[in-house]
């Protein structure tokens, strides 16, 4: 009797032992609330059930600023997530802090998973890389500003959607004449500026957009064609072709789910939730548009959204447990899936064309416009920025521009405002690492 | 008189380390934690830093936003606390005196205290909505275009409301309470030497209630600088775009936000020198004319 206790008891502890072994278990800190957040956990579900070796816990933390703050108090603690996802206008301070992360084209190499960025869709490729090309962050729920239309609202004006700024100013006057707002945009930075300049491939910071390094950026926003752009813009404005009301997504987007604006500029990641509110009318997207005067063709756009990265700092186990994890997110039919539920964009080309396959754009032409656009033809300034404490950056360029769009000041001097402040910001950032 | 003392001199230590533990942990660790990070430009993983001198604070003084948010914070705080020990002392007089319902009344006017600011602050946006907010048609009939996170004035309008509405019920149960323990037999001889209510509340209740007045002044200058937070924060849904912020939210902004750990620092310093300098003023200047009872 004793022999067989102590031999289950042996046995028991063996057993637990080698449960402790062949399960690495790791965690994910995401900003992904709601109904994006439902298909985050059914992408981890899909990770453990699909092998033996490794668990991951997904744990939602707020917001995407909430997720920076809290992964960084854990790190400074030394309880940081294995994997945590960055949004774009942070990556600077992530990618910036040197040993924080670690690259994830190294962790998956150095994992044995095979890894060729060419893999990615154009516009994915970079925008998380360091200015070599490595990738440091695993791009993850990646969107683009697109147009949103009421095809309602264009046929009774008698137009069509428009692919240029030039042919808004055409089309403008006949929808207010159909009793509508012509247009409105939901993210003045992101669409009126940071993809602006990628759009017509005008150079938004020195040092190769911020990518060769903090040291001595500068921004390069007081141009001739930002101001264009903008005085353009602020004549809509007066004139009632153009609705602003905030800085903020909800208040201008509003306008046109109410169908009281014919479009608006928002994101590509908008599709699933427009599809889902079941609208009163009829709508499609298409590009975001641009100035014909300023490029013939119109060049891509960049990611925006957020990605993944992999914080230093966990054992050898645990690190080829994100890296199994990565390969399992990227793979086709994990992609197709989170772009089919969510309307992010797939990153990579294999998963696009199984998208395509399965006819998902012949159901929903909406759904390929961000990704058709995020493979337009590309330049030297199309493929992001990268600028330390840019979420300031991005508060002072919403101040300036929307006292200049109340009438408060000249675009001129909103600019130059902007980029004295800009820089003086990145002056600062460039001087936190040490 | 006899004299109450401890016979061990260790004893009263030991009562107040707890006490003491608890000061130096929560206020001036953190407290030393703030200025010293205040001298530094530092990564916010904590993998690098740069000593750059008084630069944090020099470029407060240089920025205009920065005056133009100091300038919003002290005219905010002033008109929050003026209007809200105002109303709240007005109705605590009228309430004194009711003797029907007055539970009733009371209640009704105490229930708001339970009310969060960040509550107050949905219910700020959902009133002054900019397209169908109820007290946004109302003062459209008077011509006033109310446009709530895209107008300066209008959206400061609003805090300003919120946070008035938010606070006179802690006011009113002070005031009242206050008011009901002035002893009757001085509002008695108050009535035989002076007809006029007014210049009774003035000459008579007003000095009685000077201390619980104190009181509430120094609460709610505290309350217009800090805890207005939740409720600002709810009305500019992390998009301060051209909207009012007070100091304590540009430290949220620039320290949570933005990661710009030296400059928060220095500006959480300013605040602390406020302060105490406030504090300082307080007790020197205004509750030397005070009589307690």
């Amino acid at each position: 009797m004793r022999n067989f206790i102590q031999f289950t008891a042996a046995a028991g502890f063996a057993l637990t032992a080698t449960a402790a072994v062949a399960e690495t278990e790791i965690t994910w800190w995401h900003g992904m609330g709601g109904h994006l957040g439902d298909v985050v956990n059914q992408i981890a579900a899909g990770f453990n059930e699909s092998q033996d070796d490794y668990t991951i816990t997904p744990v939602f933390k707020g917001s995407y600023e909430e997720t920076l703050t809290a992964a960084i108090a854990a790190f400074r603690a030394g309880e940081q997530p294995n994997i945590v996802q960055v949004f774009d206008a942070g990556a600077a301070t992530v990618i910036g802090a040197k040993g924080a992360t670690i690259p994830v084209q190294d962790l998956l190499t150095q994992n044995g998973v095979d890894f060729d960025i060419e893999d990615y869709i154009a516009g994915v490729r970079y925008f998380y890389a360091d200015s070599d090309g490595k990738m440091i962050g695993m791009p993850f729920n990646s969107s683009s500003p697109v147009l949103y239309y009421n095809i309602d609202a264009l046929a009774a004006a008698g137009v069509e959607a428009p692919a240029t700024y030039e042919e808004f100013e055409a089309a403008a006057p006949a929808i207010k004449d159909a009793g509508y707002v012509p247009l409105v945009q939901t993210h003045l930075p992101w669409e009126f500026v940071e993809n602006f300049h990628s759009r017509h491939n005008l150079p938004f910071a020195t040092n190769n957009n911020g990518y060769d390094g903090a040291e001595g950026t500068e921004i390069l926003i007081n141009s001739e064609e930002m101001a264009m752009h903008f005085t353009k813009v602020k004549e809509w404005l007066d004139a009632g072709l153009f609705g602003f009301h905030g800085t903020s997504w909800d208040d201008n987007q509003a306008h046109f789910n109410d169908g009281s604006a014919a479009m608006y500029i928002g994101s590509s990641g908008d599709f699933g939730g427009l599809t889902a509110m079941d609208l009163p009318f009829e709508w499609a997207s298409t590009y975001l548009p641009h100035w014909a005067s300023i490029t013939e063709e119109g060049y891509q756009s960049f990611i925006g959204g957020a990605s993944l990265f992999a914080m230093a700092g966990k054992s050898d186990e645990e690190n080829a447990a994100s890296a199994a994890f990565f390969q399992y997110l990227t793979s086709p039919e994990v992609q197709y899936m989170w772009h089919r539920e969510t309307g992010y964009v797939p990153i990579t080309e294999a998963a696009y064309e199984l998208a395509k396959e399965d006819g998902h754009y012949e159901r929903f032409p909406a759904a390929e416009t961000g990704i058709k656009q995020l493979m337009l033809q590309s330049g030297e300034n199309t493929h992001g920025y990268r600028m330390g404490f840019y979420v300031q950056i991005r508060d002072v360029e919403n101040r300036e521009l929307s006292r200049f769009l109340n009438g408060e000041t000249s675009i001129e001097d909103a600019l130059a405002t902007i980029e004295a402040e800009g820089n003086e910001l990145l002056g600062r950032f460039a001087q936190t690492a040490n | 008189m006899k004299r109450a003392g401890f016979d061990n001199r260790w004893l009263p230590m030991l009562l107040l380390v707890p006490q003491l533990s608890i000061i130096c942990l929560f206020f001036y660790w953190p407290a030393w934690q703030a200025l010293r990070s205040s001298f530094y430009l530092e990564d916010p993983f904590g993998l690098g830093q740069t000593f750059v001198g008084l630069k944090n604070y020099t470029r407060l003084w240089d920025s205009a936003q920065y005056m133009r948010n100091a300038w919003f914070t002290v005219w905010f705080s002033g008109v929050v606390t003026l209007f809200s020990l105002g109303i709240a002392l007005l109705l605590a007089v009228k309430a004194d005196t009711v003797l029907r319902g007055a539970k009733t009344y009371r209640t009704l006017l105490m229930w708001v205290y339970a009310v969060a600011p960040p509550v107050a602050g949905f219910i700020a946006l959902i009133v002054f909505n900019q397209r169908w907010g109820p007290l946004t048609e109302f003062f459209s009939q008077f011509g006033w275009d109310i446009r709530i996170r895209l107008d300066y004035h209008d959206t400061a309008f609003a805090m300003i409301v919120a946070s008035i509405w938010k606070q006179v019920p802690v006011n009113f149960i002070f005031f009242l309470s206050g008011l009901q323990s002035i002893p009757r037999a001085v509002r008695e001889a108050a009535l035989i030497d002076n007809r006029s209510g007014f210049s009774r509340f003035w000459t008579v209740t007003f000095p009685l209630l000077a201390p619980t007045g104190f009181f509430l002044l120094v609460i709610n200058i505290t309350y217009a600088l800090f805890e207005t937070f939740g409720m600002i924060d709810t009305i500019l849904r992390n998009n301060p775009g051209d909207m009012p912020v007070t100091l304590v939210y540009q430290v949220y902004l620039d320290g949570f936000r933005g990661q710009d750990i030296g400059g928060s620092s220095a500006q959480s310093v300013v605040l602390m020198v406020l302060v105490l300098a406030l504090t300082i003023f307080q007790f020197r200047m205004v509750e030397r004319r005070i009589h307690y009872t």
